[in-house]
C-alpha cells in the first residue's frame, strides 16, 4: 500500500505536471528551432507571439461564451483556437513583410535579426497589454478534472490523491497530435521537404528551383500555429497573463538549445528535460521517501535540493552546462 | 497718480488677504492606497470610507470655523515602493495636511522613511500591519488604526488551538507584510504547542504554483495557512493546492479575507477559516447605516480608513491648527479615554465638544484604542467561509 501511495504522490506532484509542462515547452521550442534552422536567427519574439495568439483566442472564447456556444465538458477555447491561429499567422506574416524581409533581402547578420526580433518582442508586448490588459484573464470553462483528487481517494481508499486536470489531458493529447502532424509534414510533403532542403543548404536549394519566399512563408505559418497552440495550452493549464509568456522565453530557449538548435526531435526532448529538471530539483521528496523507506530511515527534513524560488535558475544552469560541454545539444543541432 | 497707485496697492493687498483667507478655508488630506496591485479590490471601499469621514466633518461646518476638507487620492501600488514614494511626494507638493495611508506594510515603511519624516508629515495607516512598523523610528509621525500582526499571530494560534489543529504548513507572500505575519504565526503557534511543518515563501504574480504546493504538501500538516494576498499569489496557492488535492481547508489571515476569494475559488473554499482586524458593536453598525449601501462599509479595513481620516480631523481641531507639527501630539489624546465616546456620525458633535475644551474618546467604527507607539490594540473578527461568503462567527 505504501508503495502505491508513493507512486501516486510522485505522479500527482511530479509526473503529471512535468509531462504537461514539458509538452508546452516542447511546442514552444519547436517554433524557436524551426525559425532558427530555416530563417537562421534566434527569434526572441516567440514568447510574445504566443501571448498574441493566446490573446486572440481568449477574445474569441469570450465572444463564443457570450453567444452561449460551448463544447460541453471541453473548454470553449479549443473552438476558438483556429481563429487565434489565423490571427497569429496574419500577424507574423505582416511582421515578416514589414520588418524581417527588409533585413533578409540585405542579407543581414543573424545577430542583427536577433536584435530586431527583440524590438518586435517589445511591440507585441505593448500591443497585447494595450488590447487585453496586463492582468490575469480567466477563459477556462467546461469540466475541470478528468480525475479529481477527492474522488480518487474515495474510489481507491489510498491516502494520496491523484488529480488529472482536463487541461493537462488536452495539453498532452494536443502535443502528440501536433508533433505527429509536424513530422509527417516535414518528412512526407513536398513543401516540408523543400523546407528541410532550404535549411540544409540554402544555395543548393535555390539552384534546384525552390522558391525561398514560399519556404519562409510556410515556416512562419507553422511557427505561428505552434506558438498559438503552445500559448493557449499554457494559458488554459495555468493562467493567461501577458508577462508570463515573456518569462517563458528562457525555458523555451533552454529547451531548444539543450536538445540541439535546429533539430525538431531535440526541441521535444529538450522541453521534457528542462520541465522535469525544474520540477524534480525543486520538489520536496520527503513525502515520497517516507512511503518508501523503512521507518528508521525516514528523512526528517524536506529533501528539497533547491527552494522553488530558484525554478528559473535551473534552466539557466542546464543551459550553461550544455553550452560548455556539448554546444550542439543532445541531438546534434547547429552550434550556437 | 500717486493716490491712484496707493489705492491699487491697497486694493491688491486686500484682495490677496481675501484670497489667503479663502485658501485657509480648505484642508486637503492625502489618501494613498494601492488602487492598483494585489489588494486593489479592497481599496475602493477603503478610500470611500476615509472620504466619508471628511464629508461628514465638512458638512458639520464645525471644523476650524467652517473649513472644508477635501481628499486627494494617490496610488501606492501596494507593493511598489518607488511608485508609492513618488505618489506621496506628489501629495506633499499639492499641499496636503496629512496622509491617510499607506495601505500595505512595505510601501508604508518606504513612504514614512522617504517622504513623511523628511517633510514632517503625519501618516495614519488603516491597514499596514507589519510588526516591523512598531519599532521603526518615526519621530511621532506614524499611527495606525489597525493592530500589528504580532497580535494577529497570537489570535490565529488561539483559533487553531480551539479547532484542534495540531500542525500547520505555512506559506507567505515574499514581502514585509508576509514575512512579519508568518513569523508571528509561527512563534505564537509553537508557543501554544503546535507544530509548523514548513515555512515557505511564494512570489506574487506567477502563473503556476504547483511546485510551491508540491513542497508544502510534502511537508504535510493538518491545515495550510496562507499569509498572502487574495487577489494575488495567495489565491493561486489555494487553487493549486485544491487541484492537487493536497489540502481541503485553509487558514486565512487578514490579507486573504475579502469577497473576491470565495468568488475566484468557488465552493471548495467553504469551511476554510481565518481572522481579520475588525470590530462589532455600535461603531460599525452606525457606519453601515450612514453608508446606506453606497459601498460596502464592512469590507476589510474600510472602518479603519474612516477612523484614520476622522482622527486627523479631530486632532487638527484639538490643536486648532492644520500644521502636522502642532496636531501630531493631539492624536493619542482624541483617540483614547478619558472623554465622551465618539462613534461614526458623531463627528460634528465631537468637533463641538473639542472646541468647547472638553475631552473626547474616539471609538469610531473599529473601536479605536491606540497603544504603544500609536497603533490599535486590535480586535479581530473570526471568519469562516460558508456557502461562498465570508461569515463573521465571533470576535477575539
Amino acid at each position: 500500500m505504501d508503495f502505491l501511495n508513493a507512486i501516486i504522490a510522485l505522479a500527482n506532484y511530479v509526473l503529471i505536471p512535468g509531462i504537461a509542462y514539458g509538452s508546452q515547452l516542447a511546442l514552444g521550442a519547436l517554433g524557436v528551432t524551426l525559425v532558427y534552422s530555416i530563417l537562421r536567427f534566434s527569434n526572441f519574439a516567440h514568447g510574445d507571439t504566443m501571448a498574441m495568439g493566446a490573446m486572440a483566442t481568449v477574445l474569441m472564447t469570450w465572444l463564443f461564451q457570450s453567444w452561449g456556444i460551448s463544447l460541453g465538458p471541453l473548454p470553449t477555447a479549443l473552438l476558438a483556437l483556429p481563429f487565434g491561429i489565423l490571427f497569429a499567422v496574419g500577424l507574423v506574416l505582416f511582421t515578416d513583410r514589414t520588418v524581417y524581409r527588409f533585413y533578409r533581402v540585405k542579407k543581414a547578420q543573424p545577430v542583427i535579426l536577433v536584435i530586431v526580433s527583440l524590438g518586435v518582442t517589445f511591440i507585441y508586448n505593448g500591443v497585447t497589454r494595450f488590447i487585453i490588459g496586463a492582468d490575469d484573464q480567466s477563459f477556462f470553462d467546461g469540466e475541470r478534472f478528468i480525475i479529481s483528487a477527492r474522488e480518487f481517494k474515495k474510489a481507491t481508499g489510498l491516502a494520496e490523491g491523484l488529480s488529472f486536470k482536463t487541461t493537462q489531458g488536452i495539453t498532452i493529447v494536443t502535443a502528440i497530435v501536433v508533433v505527429a502532424l509536424l513530422f509527417w509534414f516535414l518528412n512526407k510533403t513536398r513543401a516540408g521537404k523543400s523546407m528541410r532542403a532550404y535549411s540544409d543548404n540554402e544555395d543548393l536549394a535555390l539552384l534546384s528551383g525552390i522558391n525561398p519566399e514560399r519556404v519562409v512563408m510556410i515556416t512562419w505559418m507553422i511557427v505561428a500555429t505552434l506558438a498559438t497552440i503552445a500559448g493557449v495550452l499554457y494559458g488554459l493549464d495555468k493562467s493567461f497573463k501577458p508577462f508570463t509568456y515573456f518569462q517563458l522565453l528562457l525555458p523555451i530557449f533552454a529547451s531548444a538549445i539543450v536538445g540541439g538548435l535546429g533539430n525538431p526531435l531535440g526541441a521535444i526532448a529538450g522541453g521534457f528535460v528542462i520541465a522535469f529538471s525544474e520540477v524534480t530539483i525543486t520538489y520536496a521528496w520527503k513525502k515520497v521517501l517516507v512511503y518508501l523507506m523503512p521507518e528508521s530511515l525516514e528523512p526528517s527534513g524536506l529533501v528539497q535540493l533547491l527552494s522553488t524560488d530558484y525554478k528559473f535558475a535551473v534552466s539557466f544552469v542546464i543551459l550553461l552546462i550544455v553550452l560548455l560541454f556539448k554546444p550542439t545539444g543532445l541531438f546534434k543541432g547547429q552550434a550556437v | 497718480m500717486k493716490k491712484m497707485l496707493m489705492a491699487t496697492t491697497a486694493a491688491a493687498l486686500v484682495a490677496t488677504g481675501a484670497m489667503a483667507d479663502g485658501h485657509a478655508k480648505e484642508v486637503k488630506l492625502g489618501v494613498i492606497f494601492g488602487f492598483t496591485g494585489p489588494i486593489e479590490s479592497l481599496t475602493g471601499p477603503m478610500s470611500a470610507g476615509a472620504e466619508m469621514a471628511m464629508k461628514e466633518v465638512t458638512d458639520s461646518g464645525m471644523f476650524l470655523d467652517g473649513t472644508k476638507v477635501t481628499s486627494v487620492r494617490a496610488d501606492s501600488g501596494c507593493i511598489d515602493n518607488g511608485m508609492a514614494v513618488a505618489s506621496a511626494e506628489r501629495l506633499i507638493a499639492e499641499g496636503v495636511s496629512g496622509l491617510v495611508g499607506a495601505d500595505c506594510s512595505g510601501v508604508t515603511g518606504a513612504v514614512l522613511q522617504n517622504v513623511a519624516i523628511p517633510n514632517g508629515m503625519v501618516m495614519i495607516s488603516p491597514s499596514a500591519t507589519s510588526p516591523g512598523l512598531t519599532t521603526m523610528e518615526d519621530n511621532g509621525l506614524f499611527f495606525r488604526t489597525s493592530p500589528s500582526d504580532a497580535r494577529e499571530g497570537e489570535v490565529m494560534a488561539e483559533i487553531l488551538q480551539e479547532r484542534g489543529v495540531k500542525s500547520i504548513a505555512l506559506t507567505y507572500t515574499n514581502n514585509d507584510y508576509g514575512k512579519g505575519l508568518a513569523d508571528a504565526i509561527e512563534s505564537s503557534f509553537k508557543a501554544v504547542g503546535g507544530e509548523v511543518t514548513i515555512v515557505a515563501a511564494h512570489e506574487d504574480g506567477k502563473a503556476d504554483y504547483s511546485a510551491e504546493v508540491g513542497a508544502l504538501a510534502s511537508a504535510g500538516g493538518d491545515l495550510l495557512v496562507v499569509a498572502g494576498y487574495l487577489d494575488q499569489g495567495g489565491a493561486g496557492i489555494i487553487k493549486s493546492a485544491l487541484d492537487a488535492g493536497a489540502w481541503e481547508q485553509f487558514g486565512l489571515p487578514g490579507g486573504m479575507i475579502g469577497e473576491n476569494l470565495p468568488k475566484t475559488i468557488g465552493p471548495d473554499l467553504n469551511g476554510s477559516y481565518g481572522q481579520i482586524a475588525g470590530s462589532q458593536g455600535d461603531g460599525i453598525d452606525n457606519l453601515v447605516k450612514m453608508v446606506d449601501g453606497a459601498f460596502d462599509a464592512t469590507s476589510p479595513y474600510t472602518p479603519e480608513s474612516y477612523d484614520a481620516a476622522a482622527l486627523f480631523l479631530l486632532a487638527m481641531q484639538a490643536a486648532n491648527s492644520t500644521d502636522p507639527a502642532a496636531y501630531k501630539d493631539e492624536i493619542l489624546n482624541v483617540a483614547n479615554a478619558p472623554g465622551e465616546k465618539i462613534y461614526p456620525g458623531d463627528l460634528g458633535k465631537a468637533l463641538e465638544l473639542i472646541k468647547a475644551g472638553k475631552d473626547v474618546d474616539y471609538v469610531g467604527a473599529s473601536a479605536v484604542e491606540l497603544i504603544g507607539p500609536g497603533e490599535s490594540a486590535g480586535t479581530y473578527r473570526m471568519i469562516e467561509v460558508k456557502d461562498g461568503k465570508n461569515e463573521t462567527i465571533g470576535m477575539k
